[in-house]
């Protein structure tokens, strides 16, 4: 690991005066941060300590029914509260397929959504990766790419985005709150949050340098079934094949309101409002369901080792939305 | 060794970086100081910033029972309790800890040589023969000590079928929340034997 000086900052003020310097980084649990630092794909020269940072930990309820989380409430708190168990089990159960239990009881709110791609050469300092070192290729195009994205991807990469509370967070409408160094506020819905890799793989999200993550809000949930299911070469602890989560409504055999995203397949969860407007009022069979799954697929292309996911999406979107 | 023969050996181990301008400014920058209490002993520590939590138990303060298998969070063979709750001391800085309380399985027995009392977790591994080699089983135990913590808070897991219910600790619950503790000898069956039997004693 790269030497680095510490903080640990007071207040966010003080976090996103100090991580806006080139080379700063904050930390969090740390999860993601410290395994890359220790194989020098993170490089920071200063880390900035937000865990004490009074305020960052509360789960509230909002006026309009929806729910605040902060930034820095645990992965394994965020899943076991009260209020997320009852009105977003879909996000409890994302959480709780992910990691495991010591490092969801590490793991942020605020970190896991920029948590980084474990993609195979993104991994491997002595390959090509234009993510970690731009204009250098794409070692995952025609090397070993079975966990990387089948839509969503780029020539120049095809990392997948490995959130699984991402892509609950996405079904569920979820607003990013965030501080910048000036001292301003935004707001931004999750879709916007992300980018996609297109010529600058480097570039992940539209933060800008020290803007920090300091909350989540959600609104009311829609009414239906949530669900969340994922596919991965073990039955725990590893990341998703494929995975998907969804929120539907279905009256006598049609659906009447449906929402799905797909995780492990895109360079963020990848969720296609057009196909969920092709599923309203269609009867609940595989034929439809496999009809809305090509229209969130359009585009999606195989590269070898992953060529499985377009069928494997297409089946796990069948189970969990199907009878 | 020669001196420069240290330095290239050093080098290649990648410990030193190209040196700062001013040697006194980078070393205050580049270690931290914090208070911690290990095993109910508090310590003033200050140490370089990228020592991580499992490196300072086990090179500077030589409790070596915490055991480093991945340190990439991949194992738990590193898992220790910090205020009580069991996390991965591989992937942590010690200097992000000042003012934790941090149990390792060195800590978990009441009192210290032959007349100690075993922790109940460690008496069961002990009668239910929970391994084999015995690499993984520190981080099995502090796991499973802050596993039944977990589960009799009602917290769920991916298998807990009624989110709103207080789960029994059937086997396929046990093995979900044990699932970050890999054991390379496969101990499994006896393990979750183990932690099943500490589960009923309700202690
Ligand atoms: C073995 C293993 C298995 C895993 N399996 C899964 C899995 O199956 N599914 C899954 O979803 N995840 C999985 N994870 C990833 C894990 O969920 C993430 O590492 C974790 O959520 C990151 O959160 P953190 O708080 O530790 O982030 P950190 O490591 O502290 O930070 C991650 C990044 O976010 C930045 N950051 C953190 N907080 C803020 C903030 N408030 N504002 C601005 N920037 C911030 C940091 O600068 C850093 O760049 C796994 C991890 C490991 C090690
Ligand atoms: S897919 Fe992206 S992250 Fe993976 S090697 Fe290619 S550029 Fe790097
Ligand atoms: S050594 Fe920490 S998880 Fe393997
Ligand atoms: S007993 Fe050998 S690794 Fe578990």
């Amino acid at each position: 690991m790269k030497s680095f000086s510490y903080m640990r900052a007071r207040d966010v003020t003080e976090a996103t005066r100090a991580a806006q310097r080139p080379g700063s980084k904050v930390i969090a649990g740390g999860t993601n941060l410290l395994d890359l630092a220790k194989l020098s794909i993170e490089r920071p020269s200063a880390l900035i300590d937000v865990n004490r940072i009074p305020g960052l930990k509360e789960i509230r309820r909002l006026p309009d029914g929806g729910v605040r989380i902060g930034a820095l409430v645990t992965n394994a708190d965020l899943a076991a509260h009260p209020l997320i168990r009852e009105h977003y089990p879909l996000l409890s159960r994302a959480i709780l397929a992910g990691a495991s239990g010591q490092i969801r009881n590490m793991a942020t709110t605020g970190g896991n959504l920029l948590q980084r791609t474990r993609c195979v050469q993104f991994y491997d300092t002595s390959d090509r990766c234009n993510k970690r070192a731009p204009g250098s290729g794409c070692g995952a195009l025609d090397g070993a790419n079975r966990m990387n994205a089948i839509v969503g991807g780029s020539a120049s990469c095809i990392a997948v985005h490995p959130s699984d509370m991402a892509v609950a967070m996405r079904i569920l409408d979820a607003v990013v709150e965030t501080t910048d160094a000036h001292g301003a506020h935004r707001r931004i819905p999750i879709d916007d949050f992300y980018v996609l890799p297109d010529a600058a793989p480097q570039h992940e999200t539209v933060l800008t340098p020290g803007e920090m993550i300091t909350g989540v809000s959600l609104p009311a949930p829609p009414q239906g079934m949530q669900s969340y299911r994922k596919v991965r070469d073990r039955a725990s602890y590893a990341f998703a094949l494929v995975s998907v989560g969804a929120i539907a409504a279905v009256e006598e055999g049609h659906f009447t309101r449906v929402r799905f995203a797909f995780g492990g397949i895109a360079p963020k969860p990848w969720r296609i409002e057009a196909a969920e407007a092709a599923l309203r009022g269609k009867p609940r069979n595989a034929q439809a369901i496999s009809t809305a799954c090509d229209i969130a697929l359009a585009g999606a292309a195989g590269h070898g080792d992953n060529d499985f996911k377009i069928a494997l999406a297409h089946r796990t979107l069948i189970a969990v939305l199907g009878a | 060794m020669q001196g420069s023969a240290l330095a290239a050996a050093v080098a290649q181990t990648g410990l030193v970086q190209a040196a700062p301008p001013d040697p006194d400014a980078a070393r205050d920058a580049l270690t931290g100081s914090f208070s911690i209490v290990i095993n109910s002993a508090p310590h003033q520590m200050t140490v370089d910033t990228r020592v991580t939590l499992l490196d300072l138990l086990r090179e500077r303060l030589m409790l070596t029972g915490t055991k480093k298998g991945c340190d990439h969070g991949q194992c738990g063979a590193c898992t220790v309790l910090v205020n009580g709750r069991r996390v991965l001391s591989c992937l942590s800085l010690a200097v992000m800890h000042d003012g934790d309380h941090v149990t390792t399985v060195e800590g978990l027995a009441e009192g210290h040589g032959p007349d100690a009392k075993l922790h109940p977790m460690q008496a069961a591994f002990l009668e239910h023969d929970g391994f084999q080699c015995g690499y993984c089983t520190p981080g099995q135990i502090c796991s499973a000590v802050g596993m039944l913590d977990e589960w009799r808070n009602g917290a769920p897991s991916l298998v807990t079928d009624d989110l709103s219910a207080h789960p029994e600790l059937s086997p396929a619950e046990l093995h979900e929340r044990m699932s970050g503790n890999i054991c390379r000898c496969s101990a499994y069956p006896n393990i979750a034997e183990a932690i099943l039997a500490v589960s009923r004693e309700g202690a």
